[in-house]
């Protein structure tokens, strides 16, 4: 079932056009990663799905229903924690059902039972500041999925991270996401985490012959076959190597 | 081994040098008095004023608590009308470029100048003195809050917006509490310019507090109380001081939690 759409997205900002005629689309349970150096606009489209800005034309779809424009369909995660400082952990998770209207004490016994499902017990009286970048990362991610369990969209989340905490983390996200099937979009200019988290990944870059002013548009979708088999060992067969060597070469890495 | 000796001696300069600082001045200060390089009625000696001060203590507290008195209900009002102002501002911009000029302004004015106006106006009782406090409370404060509410991470508000939180929820759970630390140092600026206000407008007319007991001294020639009556007011301004530290302390846990990892 196709549970998020875009269609023919574009996007400008004056004379510059940031995106042009986006169509992409997410399956119920899928994770598909959006792919593209910087500045290829991927954060804009970002924005225009979760409907903090409207598009100069084209619709975004959830279940078929337009949602153009309207905040607080779908959930967002971006590469900052962006926990708040001054709530203790428990307090920054259930922000989202606080928002709704439920009350404190309520909101806290709703949230508890996931924090050991996500890796974070104990962490229910500590303040942000006390975590580690990937406990950090961890909340954030909880809060994100109490917001909407139907649809994430994560914007480099891992990638403020370092090198040994982000391995890590992929490997925590792909048995988080083995449980909880949460839907996801996801963003990121490091095509080994695409390859190694997604089920299909679009190239979001500038096609050929592209002049300055235009703006970015899905230059090639990849679907990867055995997600199942998925593990950070993914890196290592010659498979990936196949699918990255195809990657760059869309990128336009390989002349 | 070598940093925990390093942070001893840290805390022991920290304590000696401002001990040190103080003795030679106390020290200073009695040779100028006894020596006749000052004739002595004019400069008593630091023995001379603490005796004033055991002597007037009864008499400092109670002209002290009107002095407070006023200091407190200024600096309220002060705190009260600094929220609406720096919430309105914030809100809306064209208030903010109207305003914000005429507060910077207004800071060049001294208390001093505009006391005895307001006594004019509104007479020797408690309101033209609260209204002076008001007026000196209410800037640091105002600033201070209008630099918090800037400060707040777009992405974080951003972030609220797209979970769905209107305006009300934003200020409350983002803005709010991230302007929290400013404010506090705005109030720790603003306590003691409250009990500074009340003496000054004391000192023009009225019938209680420290300002008038100030002149009373002061026309009286009995300057060892005059000393006595400016100690007093410098440590119920630092009591005022480190009473905001311990309530930020209560209210803020989460800073000095944070960046302690656990």
């Amino acid at each position: 079932m196709t549970l998020l759409r875009t269609e023919q997205i574009s996007v400008s900002f004056g004379q510059q056009k940031i995106l042009e005629n986006i169509s992409i689309r997410l399956q119920q349970g899928e994770i598909v990663s959006l792919l593209g150096v910087s500045g290829a606009g991927k954060t804009t489209l970002f924005n225009v799905v979760s409907g903090l800005l409207i598009p100069d034309s084209g619709k975004v779809y959830l279940k078929d229903r337009d949602v153009t424009g309207k905040a607080g369909q779908v959930s967002y995660m971006l590469q900052k924690d962006l926990l708040l400082p001054y709530k203790t952990v428990i307090d920054n998770v259930s922000m989202p059902l606080r928002i709704r209207g439920m009350k404190k004490r309520e909101a806290r016994a709703r949230v508890q039972p996931y924090f050991q499902e996500f890796g974070l017990e104990g962490t229910e009286k500590k303040y942000p500041g006390q975590l580690s970048g990937g406990m950090k990362q961890r909340a954030a991610l909880l809060r994100t999925y109490l917001f909407s369990d139907e649809v994430a969209l994560l914007d480099e989340p891992f990638s403020a991270l370092d090198t040994i905490t982000k391995s890590a983390m992929h490997k925590w996200y792909l048995d988080i996401m083995e449980q909880i099937k949460l839907s996801t979009l996801l963003i990121t200019h490091d095509i080994d985490e695409a390859l190694l988290l997604s089920d299909r990944i679009y190239i979001l870059g500038l096609p050929k012959g592209a002049s300055p002013g235009d703006g970015g548009q899905i230059t090639q979708e990849i679907r990867l076959d055995n997600k199942s088999e998925r593990s950070p060992e993914f890196l290592l067969t010659d498979q990936f190597l196949t699918y990255k060597r195809r990657i760059i070469e869309a990128i336009g890495g390989i002349s | 081994m070598k940093k925990l000796q390093n942070t001893t001696s840290n805390t022991i300069s920290k304590i000696a040098a401002p001990a040190v600082a103080v003795a030679l001045i106390l020290l200073l200060w009695h040779w100028l008095s006894t020596s006749g390089v000052m004739p002595e009625f004019m400069m008593p000696s630091p023995g001379k004023v603490l005796k004033a001060f055991r002597e007037d203590f009864p008499i400092l507290c109670r002209h002290g608590a009107t002095t407070l008195q006023e200091a407190f209900l200024g600096l309220f009002i002060g705190i009260g009308l600094s929220f609406v102002i720096a919430t309105l501002m914030d809100a809306c911009r064209p208030l903010m470029n109207g305003i914000y000029p005429l507060l910077i302004v207004s800071q060049t004015i001294p208390s001093i100048a505009i006391a005895p106006l307001l006594l004019l106006w509104f007479g020797y009782g408690m309101f033209p003195k609260v209204v002076l406090i008001v007026l000196t409370t209410f800037f640091p404060i105002t600033i201070g809050l209008i630099e918090g509410f800037a400060s707040v991470d777009r992405d974080g508000l951003n972030l609220m917006r797209a979970m769905g939180a209107g305006p009300v929820k934003r200020y409350l759970y983002i803005k709010l509490p991230s302007a929290l630390g400013y404010f506090f140092s705005g109030l720790k600026i603003s306590v003691t310019y409250s009990v500074v206000g009340a003496v000054i407008s004391e000192w023009l007319g009225g019938t209680e507090g420290l300002g008038v007991y100030m002149t009373r001294v002061r026309k009286s020639f009995s300057y060892d109380r005059m000393f006595a009556v400016i100690f007093f007011i410098a440590a119920v301004s630092l009591l005022l001081m480190l009473l905001v530290t311990i309530i930020k302390w209560l209210i803020m846990p989460w800073e000095r939690k944070n960046h302690k990892h656990a």
